[in-house]
């Protein structure tokens, strides 16, 4: 066999890389793997737009006929005129006592267990397991708690089975979410942000209060409305609390009360009564597209805050 | 002794520290003197512990005004354990603890009448990478100057820029100092810290391994600063960079690991401390002159 020139050994060389590197076989395990992911954010998107065409379309001719007759009429026996103003009323009370009750307590635990507390103590992780512990018990158990807690013991304050005992059942419920979620936005602060304040002379509180938890924000932030939006939504410990579904023409921080999710489980279950126009189950309908609007509010705020926090801290 | 109490005297008066960065005279290396120079840190036979474990032992040596003191050896003898002594940031590893002393002019860091926070003041410290504030570029140097009380504006400009110009920055970023302090590169952070460290006018400042993340271009900067600084701050600085110490300290301590006896966890051992000088070329002992001439693992 005749020597090759260096040429033609470059052409061979050339000839074997692309024969080796060429697309040969299709990737049939990675296309059904691709096909796979796809039908299952499909499956995802279809049960929500299920969902809310269901509700919308249930509701359209009751919201059309009321508007927002519906909004802040109180609850009663007729179809053609309740409304949902009384569970509005406790939902919105609900919200709030969720807010000025398990957020500061909550990030201020989560302040506690990540910055001041001795990690490796045994008591310390007792307490923390504890808490993921908590944030897994059924929101049932929870309605018996605030049941006896704060409509029995603590009736002399909270007026027994009322809205503010509602509140403080809520807040108790979301409170191990808010402290685990807290406590996992500020374990991703970095270290070297806290030396940094250390460094130039900021005492633990100093360094916490303008530096960690501004950095913490936005992860505290998606925390905290995430707890909001599940204690809007709660109805099993309002049942066992006693919400009052019938008759409620007064709202009263004290007195009897109602929320939206009791409203939608009591309408469901209803049948229309005959000469009315309307069913129970459409008003049920409309209510959950009321609070799926609460819902989609909070959150929409909680992505914008969180954007600029992130942003602010990203030095943009 | 009455230059160091006077610039300490700085803090207590506020920040009126107009002739504090004068125009520095830089004396040559060993222009120092050794004798008249007021010891700064007196450490005697420190050990730091966390837990049973001994991380670092035998810290014996003396520290003086008005030089840089480079601590060098290699990975996990314990210099930046050490050198995070001198000012009690150990204080926030709850497992930690001393033995022995740190007497910073006489007093010991350790005492339990002594606030850290103080100390941290009158001590700063540079870290390893350069971990500006998410805020400007104004409000990185003004915090530690709004911490101690400063609230007036033109007090507040004027502690900016002079610290930006301490740090040689200022040319640089002189017109976008409402910029993220993200915004500018490694170098540029670095000496942004080292900004912010001396806007508080401290006695000292610590630096650990402050060019192990930046180019050769932003160290030779960072050193020239140094040298610079050296006149108004007492330095240590911790350092994996042999050429480094040689280049800018006046004295060296080396610091090596020796595997304990009752188990296979090294201990960090101060071998030797010495003028950068005879460090390096005549070492009283084996060890420092197997790793300064590289014949060490």
């Amino acid at each position: 066999m005749a020597l090759m020139t260096p040429s033609r050994a470059g052409e061979a060389a050339a000839e074997t890389v692309r024969a080796g590197i060429t697309k040969k076989d299709r990737d049939v395990a990675g296309i059904a793997m691709l096909i796979g992911l796809l039908l299952a954010m499909i499956l995802t998107l279809l049960a929500l737009f299920a969902l809310l065409a269901q509700v919308v379309s249930e509701s359209a001719s009751l919201l059309s006929a009321r508007g927002l007759d519906f909004v802040t009429s109180p609850i009663g026996s007729d179809p053609d005129k309740i409304g949902i103003w009384s569970g509005l009323f406790g939902t919105i009370v609900i919200g709030v006592m969720v807010l000025v009750v398990a957020i500061p307590m909550g990030v201020a635990a989560a302040i506690y267990l990540e910055e001041y507390a001795h990690h490796e103590s045994r008591l310390n992780r007792m307490i923390m397991v504890n808490i993921r512990n908590l944030a897994g018990v059924p929101a049932v158990i929870y309605g018996v708690l605030g049941f006896i807690i704060f409509t029995q013991w603590l009736s002399p304050i909270t007026g027994g089975k009322s809205a503010i005992a509602a509140g403080l059942t809520m807040a108790v419920l979301v409170l191990p979410i808010v402290v685990i979620t807290s406590m996992e936005a500020i374990r991703a602060v970095p270290s070297g942000l806290r030396d940094a304040g250390y460094g130039v002379g900021a005492s633990r509180w100093e360094t916490i209060r303008d530096h960690v938890l501004p950095y913490a924000a936005p992860g505290i932030l998606t925390g905290t409305v995430l707890s909001i939006a599940r204690a809007l939504g709660e109805a099993a410990p309002l049942i066992i609390i006693g919400a009052v579904t019938g008759l409620l023409p007064e709202t009263s921080l004290t007195g009897f009360f109602s929320a939206v999710p009791i409203l939608i489980f009591q309408w469901t279950g209803r049948s229309q009564p005959p000469n009315s126009e309307f069913a129970f189950t459409e008003s049920a309908a409309a209510a959950g597209l009321v609070l799926l609007i609460i819902v989609f509010f909070f959150n929409a705020a909680a992505i914008y805050l969180r954007n600029r926090f992130e942003r602010k801290r990203s030095g943009q | 002794m009455s230059n160091v109490s006077d610039r300490i005297g700085f803090l207590e008066r506020g920040l009126d520290m107009s002739d504090a960065l004068k125009p520095a005279v830089h004396p040559t290396a060993g222009e120092t003197s050794e004798r008249t120079a007021e010891v700064v840190f007196d450490l005697q036979q420190l050990s730091v512990l966390y837990g049973d474990f001994r991380a670092v032992r035998d810290g014996t040596l003396q520290i003086r005004d008005q030089q840089i003191t480079a601590f060098i050896g290699p990975s996990g003898c314990g210099k930046t354990t050490m050198l995070r002594c001198f000012n009690r940031m150990n204080d926030f590893i709850p497992t930690a603890r001393v033995e022995g002393k740190v007497l910073y002019h006489g007093v010991d860091l350790y005492d339990p009448a002594v606030n850290s926070t103080e100390v941290r003041r009158r001590i700063g410290m540079v870290f390893q990478k350069p971990n500006p504030f998410p805020k400007s570029i104004y409000d990185n140097v003004a915090y530690g100057p709004r911490l101690l009380g400063v609230k007036k504006r033109s007090q507040l400009d004027e502690v900016v820029e002079r610290s930006l110009q301490g740090a040689a920055l200022w040319d640089e970023v002189k017109d976008r100092l409402k910029e993220s302090g993200l915004g500018l590169s490694g170098g540029q952070q670095q000496r942004l810290c080292i900004a912010r460290a001396i806007a508080v006018e401290p006695d000292v400042i610590l630096m650990d391994e402050p060019c192990s993340a930046l180019d050769p271009i932003a160290t030779g900067r960072i050193e020239e600063l140094m040298a610079e600084m050296k006149t108004d701050y007492t330095i240590v600085i911790v350092t994996h960079n042999m050429q480094q110490a040689a280049r800018v300290s006046d004295r060296t301590a080396f610091f090596t690991t020796e595997i304990n006896p009752d188990s296979d966890r090294r201990t960090g051992i101060l071998v030797e401390y010495d003028r950068t000088d005879k460090i390096f070329s005549n070492p009283a002992d084996q060890r420092t002159e197997d790793y300064v001439t590289g014949r060490f693992g």
